[in-house]
């Protein structure tokens, strides 16, 4: 099942702490009962330097769950509250040698917890300040609802956009898929169709060197070469757009609508990649429509 | 054998011992392709053609060429639906249901990408169908109808031969994954209108990465994967020779150990499952207890969660599975668990048993011994959980921020 550390083993199965502290002056009840967790942390700080004296739990939950609320009780006891309120989840995961990047949300359950009874120690409302989503990158530990917060704040794109952003989809690549369909809902929002076939937004620098003026002359350039091959078929090419990687092209006379036409895009994308030196598209002007009507820039 | 209770025969099981003997030569002196016309070749289609057979045997079906070997029962599946697809191209629609294994809801969902219309059937409390809803959604728009047999969670049986029936009635294919059926219910194809049926040697005592799908001879077919002519070019791919030999072997086993599934399997399923329910409160049986595989129950144990559970089990080297959030990495307990309504301070305590031939009744005591203390001993970390019995209005009194 899950590859848990000794320490985690060892907490889940000797949890330290367990139960309510008696006479306890802060409650903190946190966790989400359709995600199968839920933790109840109890303390009694003394009033006098808020050091908190005693700490126990009561957790619905997982082994790591489990370990992670047993970890915090021993972190927090001894503690000033405003040292307390200063441990951080990664602290409470460190604690116990590491969690699975799926579990990463029992040590975050931990740290509310405690703010929680805090604030009900303070006599203020805590609330609630991270929303979670299901884990989708399991490289990174990354969950939905970062993934789609980032989207809509930075409108992304493209996977690798997201990859930039947030990390998720830059390992194995089994979330691909996720983040796609992610994508696809978010953009959908905003009346925007999700283009698999679409380049990371940030303007691509040109690797092969040139400034734009010198690569878009190249380019020229390079179609040139090629068109007397064509002209002697009886068809044409035409530079429309250079867009980043994606090279827009027409192709005219006997070459548009020939079966032979994506053949002949291929042809011209190696004569380009090779003559730019570096890993460019070349789009047919069916491409740059649907890109233009799309809204897509 | 290695030490402790295995108790998670629907997850995998172990391989017979016959099974083993049967397929090692496979691998040294019989290492020949089926395909290759020379004597190393030979021999080794004609022990293919035997475990076809022996197949062939425990299915009830009629002709051995309806058996085609696949590498799984996920293969199968998507095979049986995406055939079904391509084979029709003017139906885009699909009936299954909503407590499928992975295998089928994955590839669903998926095609409902490319804009095929899914149907996914809901059950009820007890795992249980609709049929008045499943006879209105059968039309000619149909492409295939895809149930299962039985549910690997729960155990709960379908009628699957009446919904094939309907389905034939109503001129569309009917598949069954029946992954969980084969080598538990005897089965009678011949005399029945399921028309394709996906199995998974490692189910019944074969090995890891062998499956079987039967076509019913006549039915409308795409292979799924092309290339040379095995398994008369419906599915690409030199023969696995040692565990088709192997899951021949294991289906003969299978016919043979039937009456003990029923009657040995099952009482001993029973035992345990009376024994928990008497020892513990607050726990209950999940799907249709008087509809189900003789060799599986679920149980729900409330207020507290079932990868804990399953880590006290293992401890003391008890095996079995849970439906719970964690033990898959997700945030929401398992789908059958949700389809049935079960709450969610029960579906994230389920624990499923699942028994096999190898299993004894000693071993049931031992659980039976070991399931209340666990319980407990969870219970007294649980907020929902005070002293004997669920805190009073556990809504209110426990009533965590961010739910
Ligand atoms: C009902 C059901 N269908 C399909 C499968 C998949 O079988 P396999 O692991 O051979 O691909 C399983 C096994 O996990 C199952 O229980």
């Amino acid at each position: 099942m899950w590859d848990y550390s000794e320490t985690v083993q060892e907490h889940f199965f000797n949890p330290r702490n367990a139960g309510a502290v008696e006479n306890a002056n802060a409650t903190g009840d946190v966790g989400s009962l359709s995600c199968g967790d839920a933790l109840r942390l109890t303390l009694k700080i003394d009033k006098k330097n808020e050091v908190i004296i005693r700490a126990g739990f009561q957790t619905f939950g997982c082994g790591s769950a489990i370990a992670s609320s047993s970890a915090l009780t021993e972190i927090i006891k001894g503690m000033t509250i405003d040292n307390a309120l200063k441990v951080s989840n990664q602290d409470i995961a460190d604690y116990l040698d590491g969690l699975p990047p799926e579990k990463m949300h029992c040590s975050v359950m931990g740290r509310e917890a405690l703010h929680a009874a805090i604030a009900n120690y303070r006599g203020e409302v805590w609330q609630d300040d991270h929303e979670e989503g299901a884990l989708v990158c399991k490289c990174f530990a990354i969950d939905e609802v970062l993934i789609e917060e980032t989207i809509r704040e930075n409108a992304l794109k493209t996977v690798e956009d997201v990859s930039n952003f947030t990390k998720a989809g830059g390992g194995c690549s089994s979330c691909h898929e996720g983040i796609e369909n992610i994508l696809a809902r978010v953009m959908a929002e905003n009346g925007e169709k999700f283009d698999p076939n679409a380049v990371a937004g940030e303007i691509v620098k040109p690797t092969s060197g040139l400034t734009n003026i010198q690569r878009m002359k190249r380019i020229d350039a390079l179609i040139d070469e090629i068109r007397p091959n064509l002209q002697r078929d009886h068809g044409d090419v035409e530079l429309l757009e250079v867009d980043g990687k994606n090279i827009y092209v027409k192709m005219t006379g006997a070459c548009s609508g020939c079966h032979m036409a994506t053949t002949t895009l291929g042809g011209i994308q190696q004569h380009l990649a090779e003559g730019l030196g570096e890993f460019i598209q070349v789009l047919p002007a069916e491409a740059l429509v649907q890109r233009t009507s799309s809204g897509a820039q | 054998m290695t030490t402790g209770i295995y108790l998670d025969n629907n997850a995998t099981t172990m391989v017979a011992p016959e099974v083993v003997e049967e397929m090692l030569p496979f691998f040294s002196e019989q290492f020949g392709n089926p395909s290759s016309l020379h004597q190393f070749g030979n021999k080794v289609g004609r022990r293919l053609k035997k475990a076809r057979k022996q197949i062939q045997v425990l299915l009830g079906a009629e002709h051995d060429s309806e058996i085609i070997f696949t590498s799984c029962g996920t293969e199968s599946d998507s095979t049986a639906i995406l055939s079904a697809l391509k084979a029709q191209p003017d139906r885009r629609t699909i009936i299954t249901t909503i407590v499928e294994h992975p295998a089928v809801l994955s590839l669903c969902e998926y095609l409902e990408k490319d804009d095929y219309i899914v149907h996914y059937l809901k059950v009820d409390k007890k795992g249980r169908l609709d049929m008045q809803e499943y006879i209105s959604l059968l039309s000619d728009e149909v492409a295939i109808v895809s149930i299962m047999w039985a549910n690997n969670e729960s155990g709960t049986l379908f009628p699957i031969e009446e919904m094939a029936e309907l389905s034939r009635s109503a001129g569309v294919i009917f598949h069954t994954d029946a992954v969980q059926a084969v080598g538990k219910l005897p089965m009678n194809l011949k005399e029945n209108s399921v028309d394709m049926l996906s199995l998974s040697g490692h189910k019944l005592h074969a090995p890891k990465g062998i499956g079987v799908l039967y076509l019913r001879r006549g039915v409308r077919f795409r292979p799924l994967l092309r290339g040379g002519h095995q398994e008369r070019g419906r599915r690409a791919g030199t023969e696995n020779s040692a565990s088709i030999v192997a899951l021949g072997k294991a289906c003969e086993m299978a016919q043979e150990n039937m009456w003990h599934e029923k009657s040995e399997v099952k009482a001993m399923r029973d035992r345990l499952e009376h024994g928990i329910i008497e020892a513990v409160s607050h726990c209950f049986v999940t799907g249709d207890p008087n509809n189900r595989l003789p060799n599986t129950c679920n149980i729900a144990f409330e207020y507290i969660e079932g990868e804990a559970i399953l880590l006290l089990l293992n401890k003391l080297g008890i095996a079995a599975s849970s439906g719970s959030a964690c033990t898959s990495g997700s945030l929401e307990p398992s789908h059958v668990m949700r389809a049935m309504d079960i709450p969610f301070t029960a579906a994230h305590g389920s624990v499923r048993f699942s028994f096999s031939r190898y299993n004894t009744m000693e071993e049931v005591e031992k659980v039976i011994r070991a399931v209340p203390p666990i319980v407990a001993q969870l219970r007294k970390l649980s907020p929902y959980w005070d002293g004997n019995g669920p805190v009073e209005d556990s809504e209110k009194v426990f009533s965590p921020n961010y739910a």
